[in-house]
């Protein structure tokens, strides 16, 4: 951080040594391969337990749990520069393992629980997915197929999960499921599965858009059998223990978007300076110049909003209000600034071997995953009275 | 086992440096640990880790060098010297190493660590220096280190190759870029930084006086070093192995 700069009124000088830190491990470790795994549709394993060595998985748990006992900020400061490694579905992957699986384990589970899977998990040795989705409950989540029957002290899960990211390698998954007739929001269940459990089946890697490093599962659960202790949390809260979870899904979500964005921004900034047409710099054409500045003004607004709800979520408060903003005016202002790059790149922007199509196509899934831009507004308009 | 860490404070070299009067502008804003520091750093830690013992970091700078000893302390270091006065602006190679050896000997040492040379002056003789001032052995160059109860074993790189050097402790050692793969602080270990001891000392407090921190040498010129030409190409038209071996002569290769 410059001296000269006006320190931010959201981060200290220790979340600023942790960007460098995060950083310099990024651009050593993970951006000279995001191309090959983008390539290859999948990164390798070991990313996890990398990460974990050096504590990035556990920034904001507590050190009993093996975590760094850092707050909320500094999980941000993860996603912030995780997106700089150019390929959003490692970033997304990595989000999902801290802090989109793991926390309800932190929040409610037994010492058995957080020894079997938090802990490994922010070693990186246990890789972790989410099973909240399924073919008919997205943004209608409380429609929730998969059941959950009593068997003796066992229980009996039936069912089928969709687009779940980490699912094809995942050792374990914080799973949904119903168990009991829903009455509002009760009647769900949280589970901790091992994915070797029998009757745990991974049908199908799907193939996506964008995100193309990262795993995408359908799995189907037939008959399979949970001893007592798979239960997290209580029987019949699960949703209301998930739901301030997505909370902070929607928030360091759209904070990697839009430091993906930034990541897009200075590519066309630094090729507005190098690429010449009609004699001059693309940047000195004003109808450039002013997309960028368009674009640099979207960007810092948007972070502003999330760093002002991440600020009031660290601080003990539950701001849906503030999230579902940043969530939705992040989400557009991510896929503008793509957009607005693949003009700038013009036919280079086109061409698979130049990164700006990536940004394009994986900043396009924050406008629909971790809540719609439509489910936002709809929650932002009831807060408003309508 | 007690090491000394040196290190540095530079403008970060991933911008391109400027000069003013043959000097290096050094109030940029972007600067960080000497890269080339990192290594020592680890290389201590793990000295350490396996016989006990402390890390001590010693800097000389501007006040703003703290920013260096506390990189080194949140990869967990665990205390810190910075000697920094106004007298030593400008100070040179040997004024350098009589301070950095002043600050070392206050306190009871085994091994002192700097990188082969720091990424803005690039002299390359500061460790050397301390090292005669000390009046320790010195041992350069280290791409693998093994330490016993009382001497140190380095693989020392060559241009040829490398050497195998014993040498007794204490001493002082320059580690290359390929002795280890330094660790990234974490941020537990950013967070205790902020809690462990660092003096901040003046010549003054070292013993030492204006005189001792003087440049005995003056830099009159800095130019870029000469772009490499584009090389010569041959064609193996089935005298490629003999052009090859002529070349070869004339280099005094063969």
């Amino acid at each position: 951080m410059s001296q000269t700069e006006i320190r931010s009124s959201f981060f200290t000088e220790e979340h600023d040594a942790l960007r460098a830190s995060i950083r310099a491990f990024v651009e050593k470790e993970l951006t000279p391969h995001a191309e090959e795994w983008e390539a290859a549709g999948n990164f390798p394993d070991d990313v996890f337990p990398k990460l974990g060595k050096n504590g990035f998985l556990g920034l904001s748990y507590p050190q009993e749990v093996g975590g760094q006992g850092g707050d909320y900020l500094s999980t941000l400061v993860l996603k912030e520069e995780m997106a700089r490694c150019g390929s959003g579905g490692l970033a997304m992957a990595v989000a999902v393992q801290t802090d989109m699986a793991t926390p309800p384990i932190h929040k409610f589970g037994t010492k058995e629980q957080v020894d079997e899977y938090l802990k490994p998990a922010i070693q990186g040795t246990k890789i972790a997915c989410l099973g909240i989705t399924e073919p008919d409950a997205g943004s209608d989540v409380a429609n929730i197929q998969t059941t959950g029957v009593k068997d003796g002290s066992d229980w009996v899960i039936n069912g089928r999960k969709i687009f779940i990211t980490n699912g094809c390698r995942a050792h374990f998954c914080t799973l949904v499921v119903r168990t009991d007739q829903p009455s509002g929001y009760n009647g769900f269940s949280l589970f901790l599965v091992p994915t070797d459990t029998p009757g745990w089946q991974v049908t199908r890697r799907l193939d996506k858009l964008g995100m193309h490093s990262s795993d995408t599962a359908e799995i189907v659960m037939e008959d399979m059998r949970l001893p007592a202790g798979a239960l997290l949390g209580e029987e019949g809260k699960g949703f209301q223990q998930i739901m301030w979870e997505l909370q902070g899904e929607r928030l360091v979500g759209v904070a990697g978007s839009i430091a993906g964005a930034q990541l897009t921004f200075e590519r066309c900034l630094a090729y507005a300076h190098e690429r010449t047409t009609f004699g001059k710099p693309i940047g000195k054409h004003q109808v450039i110049a002013h997309k960028l500045a368009t674009m640099a003004s979207e960007i810092e607004a948007a972070r502003r909003l999330v760093y002002d709800a991440a600020w009031k979520f660290n601080n003990g408060a539950y701001p849906v209000k503030e999230i579902s903003m940043a969530k939705l005016y992040g989400a557009q202002v991510a896929c503008r600034v793509a957009n607005e790059a693949m003009q700038i790149f013009g036919g280079a922007s086109y061409m698979m071997e130049v990164p700006i199509q990536r940004g394009w196509r994986d900043s396009r899934l924050i406008r629909i995953g971790g809540g719609t831009d439509e489910v936002m507004r709809e929650i932002i308009a009831k807060l408003k009275g309508l | 086992m007690n090491v000394v860490v040196l290190v540095k404070q530079i403008p970060d070299p991933a911008n391109p440096y400027e000069l003013v009067d043959g000097r290096l502008k050094r109030g940029v804003a972007q600067k960080v640990m000497d890269p080339g520091d990192e290594y020592g750093v680890e290389a201590a830690l793990r000295l350490v880790d396996q016989f006990g013992g402390e890390v001590n970091v010693i800097s000389m700078g501007p006040a703003a060098a703290m920013e260096a000893i506390r990189r080194a302390l949140s990869m967990g270091a665990h205390k810190g010297v910075l000697v920094t006065d106004d007298a030593l602006g400008g100070a040179d190679a040997l004024a350098t190493a009589r301070v950095l050896a002043a600050a070392i000997k206050r306190s009871e040492f085994d091994l002192v660590i700097a990188g082969v040379e720091s990424t803005d002056g690039s002299t390359g003789v500061v460790p050397q220096m301390v090292a005669e001032l000390l009046g320790v052995p010195q041992s350069t160059f280290a791409k693998e280190i093994e330490a016993k109860d009382s001497s140190l074993t380095i693989k020392r790189q060559t241009a040829a190759g490398y050497d195998m050097v014993e040498c007794p402790l204490p001493a002082v050692i320059t580690v290359t870029a390929g002795v280890n793969e330094p660790r990234y602080p974490t941020f537990k270990g950013i967070m205790q930084a902020k809690s462990k001891p660092v003096d901040t000392v003046s010549l003054g407090d070292l013993g030492l006086g204006g005189d001792d921190a003087k440049p005995t040498q003056s830099v009159d010129a800095v130019n870029p070093a000469p772009e490499r030409g584009a090389g010569e190409k041959f064609e193996d038209d089935g005298t490629g192995a003999a052009k090859v071996a002529d070349l070869l002569k004339q280099l005094k290769v063969i």
